[in-house]
């Protein structure tokens, strides 16, 4: 598996995608190939406010559902419409289409960089 | 090799709409005897429904024959062995029914006067009297219909409690080796969830959950045994934890099964519990129902139990309304009453010995299943085991294969399959709790059909894949299923014209 450089990533296998201080945020493909087939994603309204740590939203597969967790506090730009008509699109492109939220966030962006590199990452899935 | 099951001809049966034929009755009403109403006119044309659509119409026997063709289809307790960790599917004795049946207690009316209830109220009274030794609280509740409804009645008192003491708090902890409910419960009850890990043994750790009790803590819910089938064995400390921090304990008791007779929560530092009458205490369930979850609190929640109360006058038992403190009712009138005659009666058959060597029984088939099955699956923990055991896929991952096929090949060699991919901490789970009530002879077979199982996902991995093959519908497409539901069934024209 791949993990693009510019994104970090968190323990509970979300990533981040930083842009100014607008932030895209998903969950990583080691995290869709544990949960198996996706059947429905619960996203927030835009205008919500997310607290980093906090969840806001579930993964939902054959198997179990998933809480999701924010990597960082803000308010909720767009969530991702793809993914209420084709939830499968979460297995097959987690790290691009299908992305979860955009948010404009509240959080110091310094924090968002000390979140886990690609790198780290990839070491932290293989330890797991 | 399968050998509890062999082909037996099965009917088939289409839906019952489809069943219909027009003109078709099951009954037969006596001629009007009196002069003929129009309905419109008596009641309002906004009271009186049109026909229903498309119901079936058909004879009293093709009913019959509807349903009792269905029923062969199932799988029951009644039929084998039916391993669901923590559902505790135990023999749902027949003398219960006998009592339950007892024409004083059947026909009772919840409006019925006190002094013509007395026999009634008597029952509630043993059991409560009977649950408060088993686990050792000062008093118990019967109104809760399920664990769950038990849950949210304990979190709801726990609240009442911590409101009057001047703040109800802001968040439960729940372990990840807790029931799947007990987070639904705290939300319901308006605290957040904060989860709390377990160690590599299974185990709540004590210095990550001493890191977690700060002063919002309300409370914290833990299962005990827990989901992995492993004894909390700080539970001591842990209700020391808690406690310390003016926070309460929670017990879910859907375990309860390994502990009857050999530990009681209240000695331990439980502050308040349920139990599932309808697991621990034998009362039918899983689809037969309904359910009871009792409740059973220390003294300091005592003024906050759903009322009325039972209490005991100088002519009898009285109900008591006068509870200022209480969270009120949570259930009609006194609770699923037939399911508390069930459970009481159990418990007086039983006497304390017997509950004691029903519990022993129970962990010694969770243990003797785990001793077989463990040269051939990955167990989850080493700890000991109570009543059930849980496994991992981790070997038969590495053919591709997954819980989920075990289970459905499971279901060729005759047995209803074990819980699949719960609990969550621990990878492919595959959850297996016996309970006392199988013998040696439905143990060795289920065991045998694990273990050659296990040898096939060696040999023929594409065997297990595409299991079930006995069945009367092969495999279902449970991602389509999910992803597509199709929840009504529609005549074939109205269907095609829905597609349109």
């Amino acid at each position: 598996m791949s993990y693009p450089e510019t994104y970090r990533y968190t323990k509970e296998h979300e990533w981040v995608h930083l842009d100014g201080n607008h932030a895209t945020v998903g969950i990583t493909e080691h995290a869709q190939h544990e949960l198996g087939d996706i059947v429905f994603v619960d996203l927030p309204q835009p205008g919500t406010q997310v607290t980093k740590g906090h969840t806001f939203g579930s993964v939902e597969s054959v198997k179990a559902v998933s809480d999701i967790y924010a990597p960082v506090s803000g308010q909720v730009l767009e969530s991702n419409e793809l993914l209420s008509k084709s939830p499968e699109k979460l297995n097959e492109d987690p790290h691009g289409d299908a992305w979860l939220i955009k948010i404009s966030i509240a959080s110091d962006p310094a924090e968002i960089n000390a979140l886990m590199s690609a790198g780290d990452y990839q070491k932290y899935v293989g330890a797991e | 090799m399968i050998n509890k099951v062999s082909k037996h001809i099965v009917q088939n049966e289409p839906l019952i709409f489809e069943r219909t034929s027009p003109g078709k009755r099951g009954y037969q009403l006596p001629e009007l005897d009196v002069p003929p109403v129009d309905p419109v006119q008596a009641l309002g044309a906004k009271n009186v429904r049109s026909e229903i659509e498309d119901f079936p119409e058909v004879s009293e026997f093709e009913v019959l024959r509807h349903f009792s063709r269905l029923s062969t289809w199932n799988y029951a307790i009644d039929l084998g062995l039916y391993p669901l960790g923590s559902c505790t599917m135990k023999y749902n004795p027949r003398v219960n029914e006998v009592v339950a049946r007892t024409e004083g207690l059947a026909w009772a009316h919840p409006y019925q006067p006190e002094h013509l209830s007395q026999g009634a109220m008597q029952v509630i009274a043993a059991l409560e009297h009977a649950l408060g030794e088993i686990t050792g609280m000062d008093a118990v509740t019967l109104q809760p219909a399920a664990g769950a409804h038990g849950e949210f009645t304990g979190i709801l008192m726990i609240r009442a409690l911590l409101e009057s003491r001047g703040g109800a708090r802001s968040k439960i902890l729940v372990p990840d080796s807790a029931h799947g409910t007990n987070p639904a419960t705290a939300m319901m009850v308006g605290y957040s969830v904060e989860n709390i890990k377990s160690n590599d043994r299974g185990v709540v750790d004590l210095e990550v959950l001493a890191r977690a009790v700060t002063d919002d803590v309300a409370a914290l819910m833990i299962t005990n045994p827990n989901t992995v089938g492993v004894f909390e064995e700080n539970i001591r400390k842990i209700c020391g934890i808690l406690h310390d921090k003016g926070a309460l304990v929670y017990m879910d008791g859907a375990n309860m099964n390994a502990l009857v007779g050999v530990a009681r929560p209240g000695d331990f530092g439980v502050d308040v519990m349920h139990l599932n009458l309808h697991k621990t205490f034998s009362t039918p369930h899983g689809g037969g129902g309904p359910g009871a979850g009792a409740v059973a609190v220390a003294q300091v929640l005592t003024p906050f139990l759903p009322g009325p109360r039972l209490r005991r006058a100088a002519n009898g038992w009285t109900w008591n309304y006068d509870c200022p403190q209480s969270i009120g009712r949570v259930r009609a009138f006194y609770g699923n009453f037939g399911v508390l005659i069930r459970a009481l009666a159990y418990i007086l058959a039983h006497g304390g010995n017997g509950l004691r060597q029903a519990t022993l029984d129970a962990l010694l088939n969770a243990n003797y299943l785990r001793t077989l099955l463990e040269p051939h699956y990955q167990i989850a923990y080493e700890a000991p085991s109570m009543h059930e055991c849980v496994f991992s896929d981790d070997r038969q991952a590495k053919k591709g294969v997954r819980t989920g096929d075990i289970a459905k090949r499971l279901i060729d060699y005759g047995f209803h399959p074990y819980t699949v991919s719960f609990p969550l901490i621990v990878r492919g789970a595959l959850m297996i709790e016996p309970t006392e009530t199988e013998s040696k002879l439905e143990l060795d077979q289920f065991a045998g059909a694990m273990i050659s199982i296990a040898k096939e996902v060696e040999d023929n991995p594409e065997l297990v894949l595409k299991a079930p093959h006995s069945t009367r519908t092969p495999r279902v497409d449970e991602v389509t299923a999910a992803r597509k539901p199709v929840v009504r069934w529609r005549p074939a024209a109205a269907a095609s014209q829905a597609a349109d």
